[in-house]
């Protein structure tokens, strides 16, 4: 690739390959990447977990974990070299020339000083001024960062700050060196989408402003295309492409680009499935309108399939013997809805919204405080034996993480029949053929069975999630954030897997997600939830075109803009 | 900018001794040095115990073959009287040193591994229901555990041994020491294992797998024992290893101060207590050997101990 150095160039990586020595071989986490960053410019680097991206970054500071090192290639800024140097020499250029901003902002500040004491103190390490004038461009640097009343917050420790905020301070901290290159290892990840965009909007005010150069690392197409200049996507250790961003998302070149940006949901055109680009030798396929021939054809009675009538939930927060002295906190406060068969009902909120309370109370994984839960007219929350074992028969789970859901210590026939066996809905001499086919159709093979969880991927475990919900032959499947814990390429298929579960097996679901976008593509209505209490229930269409409340209206602007991302794949849109 | 292929050529599985061998576990263990030596010293010692009969020139507990000429013969050297000689020397009563070390060692490691079983189950046990149950359970469990631990363990093995003693007929006495002597090394040695184990529980009572498990109706005992207990299973075996290396050193310090094993049936820390008597007046192997066999068997069943912790602990790599 030929290249061409403008003298202003703030950072240059050339055929940089990162290498981790494995008891395996060498195992290289970075092929020859190369990338440049101007001044002023906001530089995305993209791509899903195992990409290369966080270790670029962390070999331009001299940060590799572990035996990592630089074994190609050369990291240079202002056209001199700097990788290679001694570990003293890149402690002086870390934090004066590049800083850092990491993922988790608790983390990165340290929890026994005040948030003043840091800032000072990197500021007089690093520009050597007197303490009462460091003091005064701590609160100086707070201001700008957006935090209110700046000299009460410097004698705060960082826990007194919530999560937006803190980043707030590590992007200060990041500034106090007035450093000319800020890497961002996804700065928002952690956060909701409101402080993600206030955080973003920051940082894009910051790098015009003082003409730093940033390094922007992400999973999120989303936030490349609202912030970056450039973007470099990688995949498996190699940079695939890379451009302005305008070009490289709107016309996208390579097969792998292209497959990550149809995978990617968008808010403003429902369709029926995601394109399945594939890529790389990971196409799955998977057969779920097979299992209809058995499937039992249940006709629903009229009326809704489940009915939430005013659930309330308490959580003990600070507890004591004497029960006037008990507080508790109200996650989820008088919620009511209906939910009809066949249907798919979403629940949107922030985190802490309630979302995943109200679906555990409605698993029954959760006494309710107040109100009930209806399972075609019939009241199942503290029913009889028998009426509870009935519901439980005819509804199943899918949970967020996928490395958590399954028994690391179960075998994974074991841990598909489990459900079935335990609630007597097969006999023991058909489970084997049934887990075989189940595991059959879900697209990881009959043998899949044989193995441990941990020899599974994050989108192959969702799967085997999906077929021990399936093995019930449930009628109610409550997915509670699916897709949170997966990359974009594997969220598109699980997505698929969920549509035509609902449009083969005419499933009836409760769907929680924090994605709106992801909302929009699975569900036929949606309740908006907003500390705890169901603020706004309508259409899926309806409420995206036209939000009724303040707070809906909010949240569908601070959505990550799609419009820059190349329509292609998407001709099977309805 | 090139295309990348990904081709995964079929591989044949391995087997499953080769997925052993090329595990993680395996693979630590074969590089590190201390692991692997005192993996050998654990293993040589408790075969030579458990083959004692084969290996012992005599039989200690046979009256019959001791000769009491035989006393305090230094090792390697012919006896004066006797012309014997004996690798490790003798005791003032003729008994073969060496032959004592190896039977008396059978008894140290019955014990150890006895009370170290009886804890585990006892603590897991408990550690289990306290984690899952949580409530009034829980701090009745916890609470007791943190009173004996304000006691030392010695102390309370000593405390329970004095009660069986009493309860027990004299006639039954010596055939129910080394009973007694489980009893009490296992009840004291108890409370770490629930402490753990309650730890753990509370962590994987949190995740999704054992929500997955409530959802379809699984009572607590199937949760609890089927689900939970083995996912805490593998600090629970760090803390058995290094539990049984301070099992046979209580049970030894029980012995040295003569409220274990009896004389009839000498264990390591009865022949210690034997020999200590007579270091001064010029017999030091009678102390020496089963003291230095002692050592090498706390020590490498504890560095043992101390790899696994590191080898099943991924922050620790």
């Amino acid at each position: 690739m030929e290249r061409f150095d403008m003298p202003d160039t703030l950072l240059t990586i050339d055929d940089l390959t990162v290498a981790f020595p494995t008891r395996r071989g060498l195992f290289e986490a970075v092929k020859h990447a190369a990338l440049t960053v101007e001044p002023g410019e906001i530089h995305g680097l993209v791509g899903e977990s195992g990409a290369g991206k966080s270790t670029i970054g962390a070999a331009i500071m001299g940060l590799l974990e572990g035996n990592g090192h630089i074994a190609g290639g050369t990291v240079s800024f202002r056209g001199e070299q700097i990788s290679g140097r001694d570990s003293a020499a890149m402690r002086r250029l870390r934090g004066k020339t590049i800083s850092m901003i990491f993922q988790d902002p608790l983390t990165s500040l340290n929890p026994l000083f005040t948030v003043g004491e840091q800032l000072t103190e990197t500021i007089q390490e690093h520009l050597g001024l007197s303490e009462r004038e460091a003091a005064q461009r701590a609160e100086e640097l707070l201001t700008r960062v957006g935090i209110p009343d700046p000299k009460t917050r410097l004698d705060q420790y960082p826990h007194q700050f919530s999560g937006g905020m803190r980043q707030r301070v590590v992007i200060a901290l990041a500034l106090c060196s007035e450093p000319d290159v800020i890497i961002a290892d996804e700065p928002t990840t952690a956060l909701d989408v409101a402080i993600q965009k206030q955080i973003l909007e920051l940082i894009r005010d910051l790098t015009t402003e003082r003409q730093v150069g940033v390094i922007l690392i992400t999973h999120d197409m989303g936030v490349i295309a609202e912030t970056t200049d450039r973007v470099t996507v990688m995949y498996m250790g190699e940079v695939v492409e890379s451009g302005p961003t305008a070009q490289v998302l709107g016309h996208p070149e390579h097969a792998y680009t292209k497959s990550l940006i149809a995978a990617v949901p968008r808010p403003e055109v429902k369709v029926r499935r995601f394109p399945q680009i594939s890529y790389g030798g990971r196409e799955t396929t998977f057969n779920i309108a097979d299992l209809a021939r058995n499937w039992p054809t249940i006709k629903p009675k009229d009326g809704p399939l489940i009915e939430a009538r005013n659930l309330t939930k308490r959580f003990l927060e600070k507890g004591s013997l004497i029960p006037s002295m008990r507080r508790y906190f109200t996650a989820v406060d008088d919620v009511s809805f209906d939910i009809q068969p066949g249907e798919v009902f979403g629940l949107v909120g922030e985190s802490g919204s309630g979302k995943s309370t109200i679906a555990r109370m409605i698993a029954g994984l959760y006494d309710l405080d107040e109100g009930e839960v209806l399972y075609e007219g019939t009241r199942v929350s503290g029913a009889d034996a028998q009426t509870v074992l009935d519901y439980r028969r005819d509804i199943q789970m899918i949970f967020q993480d996928p490395y958590s859901s399954l028994n690391p210590r179960h075998r994974v026939d074991h841990i598909v029949a489990e459900p079935a066996l335990h609630l007597g809905m097969i006999p023991k001499a058909e489970v084997g053929a049934r887990v075989a086919e189940l595991l059959d159709k879900v697209g990881l093979g009959a043998e899949a069975g044989m193995k441990y969880p941990h020899e599974f991927s994050g989108g192959q475990r969702q799967r085997i999630s999906i077929a021990r919900a399936l093995a019930t032959q449930p009628r109610f499947l409550i997915c509670d954030e699916p897709t949170s814990a997966l990359d974009v390429s594997i969220q598109a298929q699980i997505l698929n897997i969920l549509k035509d579960l609902q449009e083969h097996l005419g499933l009836t679901m409760l769907f929680i997600s924090h994605d709106l976008p992801v909302v929009r593509q699975m569900c036929d209505r949606v309740g908006v939830l907003k500390d705890g209490k169901l603020i706004e229930l309508a259409e899926t269409e309806t409420l995206f075109a036209d939000p009724q409340t303040e707070y809906t209206r909010e949240l569908l602007r601070l959505m990550p803009k799609t419009d820059l991302l190349s329509k292609d794949g998407l001709a099977d849109a309805v | 900018m090139t295309e990348m292929p990904v081709d995964r050529p079929d591989v044949i599985p391995p087997s499953r001794l080769r997925r052993a061998w090329d595990s993680d576990f395996a693979w630590s263990f074969r590089h590190s040095p201390v692991a692997m030596v005192s993996a050998f010293f654990t293993a040589l010692l408790v075969l030579s115990a458990v083959f004692a009969p084969l290996l012992a020139t005599t039989n200690p507990y046979d009256p019959a073959s001791l000769n009491l000429m035989n006393g305090f013969t230094a090792p390697g050297t012919p006896n004066a009287f006797t012309g014997e000689s004996f690798l490790m020397g003798t005791d003032d009563q003729g008994r073969d040193v060496f032959s004592t070390i190896l039977y008396g060692m059978r008894i140290s490691l019955f014990v150890g591994f006895a009370a170290v079983l009886l804890a585990m189950l006892i603590g897991v046990t408990l550690g289990l229901v306290a984690g899952y149950r949580g409530g009034w359970v829980e701090t009745l469990i916890m609470r007791t555990a943190d009173v004996q631990l304000t006691f030392p363990a010695i102390l309370v093995a000593m405390l329970i041994f004095g009660i069986a003693k009493g309860v027990t007929p004299v006639e039954y006495r010596d055939q129910m020491a080394i009973w007694v002597l489980i009893l009490a090394i296992g009840l004291s040695d108890w409370v770490q294992f629930a402490r753990v184990v309650r730890g753990a529980t509370l962590v994987e009572r949190k995740k999704e797998y054992v929500q997955a498990a409530q959802l379809i109706g699984r009572s607590g005992f199937a949760i609890t024992f089927r689900h939970i207990l083995p996912n805490v299973l593998s600090p629970v075996l760090v803390i058995a290893t290094i539990s049984l290396a301070l099992a046979i050193i209580a049970e030894a310090t029980l012995s040295f101060l003569g409220v274990g094993a009896p004389p009839t049936q000498p264990s390591l820390g009865t022949l210690i207590r034997i020999g200590q008597g007579f270091l001064f007046s010029g017999e030091w192997w009678i102390l020496f050997f089963p003291a230095v066999t002692l050592l090498v068997l706390a020590l490498s069943v504890n560095l043992l101990g101390d790899w696994l912790r590191d080898a099943l602990n991924p922050r620790m790599r």
